[in-house]
Order: structure tokens, then C-alpha cells, then sequence
């Protein structure tokens, strides 16, 4: 595979041809805000956390999508990307009803710890607070829309991992749902195999175990590299 | 925790007649948790008396917010017309207004209710709940709910926030000891969390 070269923060930094720019700033050491990205999962570009600058282009781009090229000139924490990526946390927090103290992922949230890591000790635009309902239909687990950032992880895994494609997004900006099945309850949803993945690889409270009170989730994203090696490296053992 | 506790220490290491710093805290939509947390300052109540007066409470039996406060903590989110008027005398009289937990700051629990209207609100929790009670529009005894709970910086200016439910001692004091040095709050990361 060929290598590139390219610029980041003032350093020349090789990679290979074809690795997304957010691979090569991880592989830095450089720490960039993520919540739609999983490792194991496909990238979508959507929650705009790891956004960066690119000399040339006056847009700012996410890293995630965007491949390593030749020559490239990357800054990743300019004051005007920390302004930006403030915003995008505070517009989160503003569109539903993530009252953190009263959460099952209470500190253990993906959003919640961004927003801490990034200094957003308030939030300066209105919150919407919308009257959304929670699904509680399924047996063993619970969708609460109030907690979603609609970052996709569920459907993606769902999809892509286990293969059932039971989630999927409808409606538009601020009406956008996760659906199961056709807009169905969870419960009855036939494509369900009840594996659970969705739930471990949700960054909030939005799916969680059935019974879990406040602060009381965990979840665990590793089994997405134990399957992945398993099927993409024949490699089925690991040192848990 | 009485008000005298606070003043009972008068401080050695402070210059004789240096003013003392004029502190307040105050109590809007909360459950008083932030308070508790406050009291588990602890031995360092003592230090904070050494230098600072408290001269307004819901701890202290003091009826009216009074005039030159330098710093003040608020707790609890914007709820009714009663804290929206003691929100604009803190103001008024504060050099340094402080959100203080997760209420205040962000509306947090108190503000659930504002996915209803305040007539729906009233309606399922008293007039088709059990009992009756007034709802108070009247004589104002009850003070008048607002449509919505707001966190305080979006009804007054505030100078520095601190999060958490309740924040812990340990968040009190980074952020009113640097306050009591005249220096702008700074909290950690791990100091900054929402819950």
C-alpha cells in the first residue's frame, strides 16, 4: 500500500494511501471528540464532532469521512474548530431531554463526557425539551428517544454486524426517529434476534437493559473486535 | 448548620480590618441538594468564615436580599415569578452571580415538567390527583408557575457555572476559593460533568 504525506499541526505525518484522516490523528495520540464514529463499524459523518481544518478548503470537514491525500495541511484544535464543536454539543443537549442526573449512562455517557472534556459547562442556546416517548415494549431492553443524538451507531450495527437491520432513521431534522422494523413497537418487531448489540454500542441512555436505574449502565464495545478478527482474520481467541 | 457557626472564627491570618468578602447563596426550583453539598465543605467552612461574611441564605434567617453582595450562588432552575424576582435582585446586587448545579445551570430535573403546559401540569398533579390544593393565582400566596423552567443565565447574566447534581465539596471549593481570590473559575474536566 502506498504512503502518503501530509501535514498536521505544523508535523509531517506519513500514512497509507486510503486511511481516513481521523485513523491517522488517533494513531497521533491527538485527541479528537468523536460520537457517531466506532471502531468496527462503518463511518457516517454525522454528529460533525471531529471536524478539521484543511488548508485550501474553507469548509471545515470531518475526519472521519475524509481520506488521508498527498500534501495535506490539517489543524485539529484552532480556537475556531473548539468554538464550533462547543456549539455542535450544546445543540445536542438543547434538541432533547439528556437531564444527565436522572440517566441510566449517568457518568459513563459518550456525550456527557465529551461535553466535560470540551468545556461546555452551560448551554446557550433553548432547549426544545419535546414531549417524546420511550419504547419499553421489548422484553429485555428500552429506546429512549429523549437520550438519542441519532448518531446511528444501532442501525449501523444492527446492519452491519448482526445482520438483522432491524433500525432504521425516519422522518427529517429535527423530526428524525429511530424506528424498529416499520415504525413498529420493539416488541414486536420480527427481524429482533434480541442480541443486544445496539444497545452496548449506544453512546447515552437512549438503549439500555430493562430494569437499569440512574447510573446504574454499562457497555461493553469489544466484542465488535472479537467478531470483526473472527471474520476478517480467521483469529476467533482473545485475552479478554 | 447556623449562620453563627460561620461567623463564630475570626480569622489570625487575615490583616485586622481587611473587609470581609460579603457572601451569599440562594435557593430557587432545587431540592436543596447543592446546599447539602455545600455544608459537606466541612472543616473548610471554618476557612471560608475566616474571610468571607454570609450575609443571605436559606441556612441564615435573613428575609431580604440585601445590597453589595460580591459573590452569590444560586441554586435550583427559574420555575415561578417568585424566583424570577429574587433571580433580578441577586442580580442587581451581586458583582459575581454563580449557577450552582445542574439545576441552575442547565434546568435539569425541575425542568421535566416542560414537555407539559403549566394548565396540563396543574390539572394531572392537583385537580385529577388526589386532594385539592389552591393553586394560588389569586392571592399570589402561592407564587404563579412561568410557562417554562429556565436555567438562570437565560433570565439573568451569570458569571460562572458549576455543574453537577449535587456538585461535590471538592467542585464547591475549586470554584468559591478561587472566587474568594478574585480569580475567574476554572474547574477540571472531571469537575465540569453534568449528573
Amino acid at each position: 500500500m502506498s504512503v502518503v504525506t501530509l501535514t498536521v499541526n505544523d508535523e509531517l505525518v506519513s500514512a497509507q494511501a486510503g486511511q481516513s484522516l481521523l485513523a491517522v490523528l488517533k494513531e497521533l495520540g491527538l485527541e479528537i471528540p468523536t460520537l457517531c464514529h466506532l471502531e468496527g463499524l462503518s463511518e457516517r459523518g454525522g454528529c460533525r464532532l471531529c471536524l478539521v481544518e484543511v488548508e485550501g478548503n474553507n469548509k471545515l470537514l470531518p475526519a472521519c469521512v475524509t481520506p488521508v491525500q498527498e500534501g495535506m495541511v490539517v489543524t485539529t484544535h484552532s480556537d475556531r474548530l473548539v468554538k464550533y464543536r462547543r456549539m455542535i454539543l450544546e445543540l445536542l443537549f438543547a434538541e432533547r431531554n439528556h437531564v444527565c442526573a436522572v440517566c441510566v449512562m449517568n457518568g459513563r455517557c459518550e456525550l456527557q463526557a465529551n461535553a466535560a472534556s470540551i468545556g461546555m459547562d452551560h448551554v446557550r442556546y433553548d432547549y426544545l425539551s419535546p414531549d417524546l416517548p420511550m419504547d419499553a415494549s421489548h422484553d429485555r431492553f428500552v429506546l429512549d428517544h429523549n437520550r438519542c443524538i441519532l448518531c446511528t451507531r444501532c442501525v449501523r450495527v444492527c446492519d452491519e454486524i448482526e445482520g438483522a437491520h432491524v433500525w432504521d432513521v425516519m422522518g427529517r431534522g429535527v423530526n428524525s426517529r429511530i424506528i424498529a422494523d416499520l415504525n413498529q413497537p420493539w416488541g414486536t418487531s420480527t427481524s429482533c434476534t434480541n442480541c443486544g448489540k445496539c444497545v452496548q454500542v449506544c453512546p447515552t441512555g437512549a438503549l439500555h437493559a430493562r430494569g437499569a436505574t440512574v447510573a446504574e449502565m454499562e457497555k461493553q464495545h469489544d466484542f465488535l473486535r472479537w467478531i470483526l478478527d473472527g471474520r476478517e482474520k480467521k483469529q476467533w481467541e482473545h485475552n479478554r | 448548620m447556623r449562620r453563627t457557626t460561620l461567623q463564630v472564627h475570626e480569622s489570625s491570618a487575615k490583616p485586622a480590618g481587611a473587609p470581609k468578602i460579603r457572601l451569599a447563596t440562594a435557593w430557587l426550583g432545587g431540592c436543596s441538594g447543592c446546599h447539602m453539598s455545600f455544608l459537606d465543605l466541612d472543616e473548610r467552612l471554618i476557612e471560608l468564615a475566616e474571610v468571607a461574611e454570609l450575609v443571605y441564605s436559606p441556612i441564615a434567617d435573613i428575609k431580604e436580599f440585601p445590597e453589595n453582595v460580591d459573590v452569590c450562588l444560586v441554586e435550583g432552575a427559574v420555575a415561578n415569578v417568585d424566583h424570577v424576582k429574587l433571580a433580578q435582585e441577586i442580580r442587581a446586587r451581586s458583582k459575581v452571580v454563580v449557577s450552582f448545579g445542574d439545576c441552575a445551570v442547565t434546568g435539569n430535573v425541575t425542568s421535566l415538567r416542560n414537555r407539559l403546559g403549566v394548565d396540563d401540569l396543574l390539572n394531572q398533579v392537583y385537580q385529577n390527583g388526589p386532594g385539592s390544593v389552591p393553586r394560588g393565582e389569586g392571592d399570589e400566596v402561592v407564587p404563579r408557575l412561568i410557562e417554562r423552567v429556565l436555567p438562570l443565565h437565560q433570565v439573568i447574566q451569570v458569571d460562572a457555572f458549576i455543574p453537577g447534581c449535587p456538585p461535590d465539596p471538592e467542585r464547591i471549593w475549586a470554584a468559591v476559593s478561587a472566587l474568594l481570590r478574585g480569580e475567574p473559575v476554572v474547574l477540571s474536566a472531571d469537575m465540569r460533568r453534568f449528573g
